[in-house]
């Protein structure tokens, strides 16, 4: 019975708590041995991706000394876990047990289709979803088949998630454009952050969605901030929490 | 320092490792060449003509409005003449401006682009015969139709200063809000007779 | 200086152009999956490009001084240039030498960045640009707002009223075809009075010591066969080792660029017309060092296809314009820090880094990665804002201080929903310009695990 480390990043702990319950109850009703250890703050990524390395340096470094521990480590972030896996290295290189935890840091819906190996998803979500495949959890962790790549589709999210009775994934014009959330991008480009963030609602509007469904808390916060500013009626919500109620095996 | 040799010293002191060309690529094939070629020149706003054989070429090009009703119109084709143009008094190219057709024999075709491959020592007296005419008609060999561009260049013999030109439909742009306009600069339209 | 965010905000503003501009572009970018899904073998076409790429960059010393050889012995003449003074002074001493008064240009991205059409103007040669696209631009007296595509930001009645003063075509007209058919007598006025043409390069082929140019006009036919003497600008990195290898780079670019399987006219240059010359000018202006860059080098395999800029949201929505550089979208926004740090230090910022780019470009650059990359060489140089370099290493000290940081998170979700709306959206908040922050929850996810079952 593998130890799993559960990481939930910062945003997702101050602001959207129920998002780390849902992920918490979805591993642990699959029978795993979830451990939240107490002293994780942060993946480093805002610093990264603004360039300032120096900032994000001893993140890195407390990241690896938290996780190392565990035999998985699991987020419900596509963002997060794609900067462990694939921006840590040049921090962390060499460093015992740097390997073991980059090869084993798993964003949950790809932790649940190809290590928990779940087949079954009994459960009832009867609503129209649209599907926000946030980037970095697409493009870099390959948790779907891309739009411009020309393999064969898959999309892990799709998989967990069209089981569930009732529920409709609609087809959206442009199934992968970005929401315009991009960390600091959000606010150095206000306008355009903003535009493309509207521009993706009225996608998920025109295609029927109820629900805009995803596996990034950041991307729906933009998206969120943008619904609710608009009155509009879309409901974000996480993956973790449409898979809460379901049963998983 | 020549600027030629400041820059090939600056390239050797900033090599990148070292790094082998991958293996040649399997281009894609088709079931029925000649079908993917006229679909694909279709698209690309030209048109195909399937004649049954060099006789049969005169009786395909009478049925071909440009040409029939071309008041002048040149022919590297042998066996079709030219109409109202002297090719071989034609020192100066600019004064190719004018004719209306051009007949001009391709090597090969290429199915998945509507290709035909012209070798520069066709394109007489001047290279320019092929952009500067009103209409293009090319008369391609049925059985030179390959696949895919890999095999196209298989094919190509390069000798010294040899010019050579992939013609694939007429001329076109779409720079006016991406709307199709054919006949920019070039040919006003590309018939294609696969013989 | 203002950066890519102040320059776009006037494009944004206008909401429903943006949403056509996007349209457009967007457009491009689904005739580019057509094409491209059609190749079954299209991934690894876009593996064997970056591979050739690599191998080439890592000899290109070699693979140019094959070219040289095998051009000359083909009677070009090759010539050398360091930077774009050199550049330009050398088509200059070219087009002097021979009295020509009016040169015709198809497509150069590379004449664009070293300013070779402001350069010959002053020492009194006219320059025609052919493109349609580029003509429309220069008679506007506009930079291309698209490597590819340089007039996608004009809508056709600008078009038609540009035409109703330049070419006398009639008030109002607008239709495509008819703007056409007017530019098309037009230029080949142009084509039929040049003494010399100028054509970019697509590639350059070390084997056969010839070039390629790739239209669909057939404005570089016009201009480089017409007039006796040819001249073609390239930089270092068009090269590539085969004909061959032509086969992979031609089946890629077109598809990647327009969605078409292959332009009009994919013409290759050999050698002079008859009794004519043709000049090759190689031309570095800091390609050289970029090589030397392990960073950076990749974004020399780029083979400026546009597709970057097609698939960008960011691009699309606030035009090429708001770059501010020669080639603009991710590539461009790579390219230009390299020229002037300083300069372009927004244009790395200028992306969510979504990873669309990286993978639509043919030839696999990791585009998003190098954008990313390059954001950090920008602090190091100081090149961003002290105000964004202290904030982040704040932000950097609290989360790495676990008590600072749930102090801070704790007073955050207490004192937030207690501030008044208009302290909350004021001015000093732009995530709250155009959206609502989001609800503060009383307990965090620390504080909520304690009450679950272990």
């Amino acid at each position: 019975m593998p130890n799993v480390g559960l990481f939930i990043p910062c945003y997702v702990d101050q602001l959207y708590p129920h998002v780390g319950i849902a992920t918490l109850r979805v591993l642990r009703g699959l029978g795993l041995n979830v451990e939240f250890p107490q002293e994780q703050t942060c993946c480093g990524q805002p610093m990264a991706n603004s360039g300032c390395d120096a900032a994000a340096r001893p993140l890195a470094e407390r990241f690896l000394e938290i996780f190392g521990k565990y035999d998985h480590v699991v987020s419900p972030s596509g963002s997060c876990v794609s900067m462990v896996r694939n921006h840590y290295d040049h921090w962390l290189h060499g460093k015992p047990r740097f390997e073991h935890v980059r090869d084993h840091t798993f964003e949950l819906c790809e932790y649940l289709t190809d290590i928990a190996k779940v087949v079954k998803v009994d459960g009832e979500f009867p609503f129209k979803v649209g599907l926000q495949m946030s980037c970095h959890g697409l493009r870099e962790l390959r948790l779907g088949r891309s739009s411009e790549r020309m393999v064969a589709p898959f999309n892990k999210v799709r998989q967990l998630l069209s089981q569930l009775r009732g529920i409709e994934i609609v087809d959206l014009s442009r199934p992968d454009e970005c929401c315009g959330f991009g960390g600091t991008f959000a606010v150095a480009e206000e306008g355009i952050s903003c535009l493309m963030g509207r521009d993706r609602i009225q996608d998920h509007a025109k295609a029927g969605a109820e629900v805009i469904a995803g596996f990034d808390m950041s991307c729906l916060m933009h998206l969120d901030g943008l619904i609710r500013r608009t009155n509009q009626p879309q409901r974000v919500m996480h993956v973790a929490e449409i898979l809460e109620k379901a049963n998983l095996s | 320092m020549s600027s030629r040799s400041a820059i090939l010293d600056s390239l050797r002191q900033n090599v990148p490792p070292a790094a082998s060309l991958p293996a040649p690529i399997t281009g894609i094939s088709y079931v029925a060449p000649i079908k993917q070629f006229e679909e694909t020149l279709t698209i690309a706003g030209g048109v195909l003509v399937r004649a049954t054989g060099p006789q049969d070429l005169a009786s395909a090009l009478a049925d071909i409005d440009v040409y029939t009703s071309a008041a002048k119109v040149a022919s590297l084709v042998p066996g079709i003449p030219s109409r109202n143009v002297d090719l071989s008094a034609i020192d100066d190219p600019h004064d190719l401006e004018g004719i209306d057709v051009a007949v001009i024999p391709g090597k090969f075709g290429v199915a998945e682009n509507a290709a035909v491959w012209i070798p520069g020592e066709t394109l007489t007296p001047h290279r320019s015969i092929f952009v500067i005419v009103q209409h293009l008609i090319l008369v391609v060999p049925a059985s030179e139709i390959v696949d895919n561009l890999h095999q196209a260049y298989e094919r190509i013999q390069w000798s010294p200063n040899s010019f050579g030109i992939f013609i694939s439909g007429p001329s076109k742009t779409a720079d006016i809000e991406q709307s199709l306009v054919i006949g920019a600069h070039g040919a006003r339209s590309c018939t294609v007779i696969l013989l | 200086m203002t950066g890519h965010a102040e320059k776009s905000a006037a494009f944004v503003a206008d909401e429903d152009r943006t949403h056509w501009h996007d349209q457009s572009l967007w457009f491009v970018r689904t005739k580019r999956d057509r094409q491209a899904s059609a190749i079954p073998e299209w991934e690894a076409l876009r593996e064997a490009a970056s591979a050739i790429k690599t191998h080439t960059l890592s000899r290109l010393a070699d693979y140019l001084e094959e070219f040289e050889r095998n051009a000359t012995a083909n009677g070009i003449q090759v010539h050398w240039a360091r930077d774009a003074a050199e550049h330009n002074a050398i088509v200059h001493q070219i087009l002097a030498s021979h009295g020509v008064t009016h040169l015709v240009k198809s497509k150069s991205m590379l004449t664009e960045e070293c300013h070779l059409n402001p350069y010959l103007e002053a020492r009194g040669i006219e320059v025609t640009d052919t493109d349609l696209g580029e003509r429309i631009v220069q008679l506007r007296k506009e930079p291309p707002s698209h490597i590819v595509m340089p007039a996608i930001h004009l809508k056709r009645e600008e078009i038609g009223e540009l035409f109703h003063i330049e070419l006398g075509t009639e008030k109002g007209a607008s239709d495509p075809k008819y703007l056409t058919e007017a530019a098309r007598g037009h230029l080949r006025s142009k084509f039929m009075g040049a003494q010399a043409g100028l054509t970019g390069v697509n590639f350059a082929v070390a084997e056969t010591g010839g070039v390629v140019v790739c239209t669909n006009e057939g404005n570089a036919d016009m201009g480089a066969s017409l007039p006796k003497l040819h001249i073609a600008c390239m930089g270092i990195e068009k090269l590539i080792p085969r004909a061959a290898h032509l086969g992979v780079f031609l089946r890629l670019l077109a598809r990647s660029g327009t969605g078409q399987p292959i332009t009009g006219y994919t013409s290759h240059f050999n050698g002079p017309l008859r009794g004519g010359e043709m000049h090759v000018v190689i031309v570095d202006n800091g390609r050289s060092r970029i090589l030397g860059q392990e960073a950076f080098r990749r974004s020399l395999g780029c083979i400026r296809c546009g597709a970057c800029m097609n698939t960008c949201p960011v691009y699309r929505r606030s035009g090429g314009y708001s770059y501010g550089y020669t080639v603009p979208g991710p590539i461009g926004s790579i390219l230009a820090p390299q020229r002037d740090p300083q300069k372009y230090a927004s244009l790395p910022f200028a992306s969510s880094l979504c990873g669309s780019c990286t993978d639509v470009c043919p030839v696999k650059i990791d585009l998003h990665h190098q954008l990313l990359a390059f954001r950090k060489v920008l602090v190091d140089l100081k090149a961003v804002p002290l105000q964004k370099r202290l904030s982040m290493a704040v932000m950097g000290f609290v989360l790495s201080h676990p008590s600072l940081y749930r102090m801070g998170g704790g007073l955050m979700r207490v004192i937030v929903p207690r501030l008044p709306r208009s302290l909350v959206y004021g001015s000093w908040n732009p995530w709250g310009i155009q959206r609502e922050i989001p609800p503060m929850p009383q307990q965090s996810f620390r504080d909520l695990i304690r009450k679950e079952p272990s």
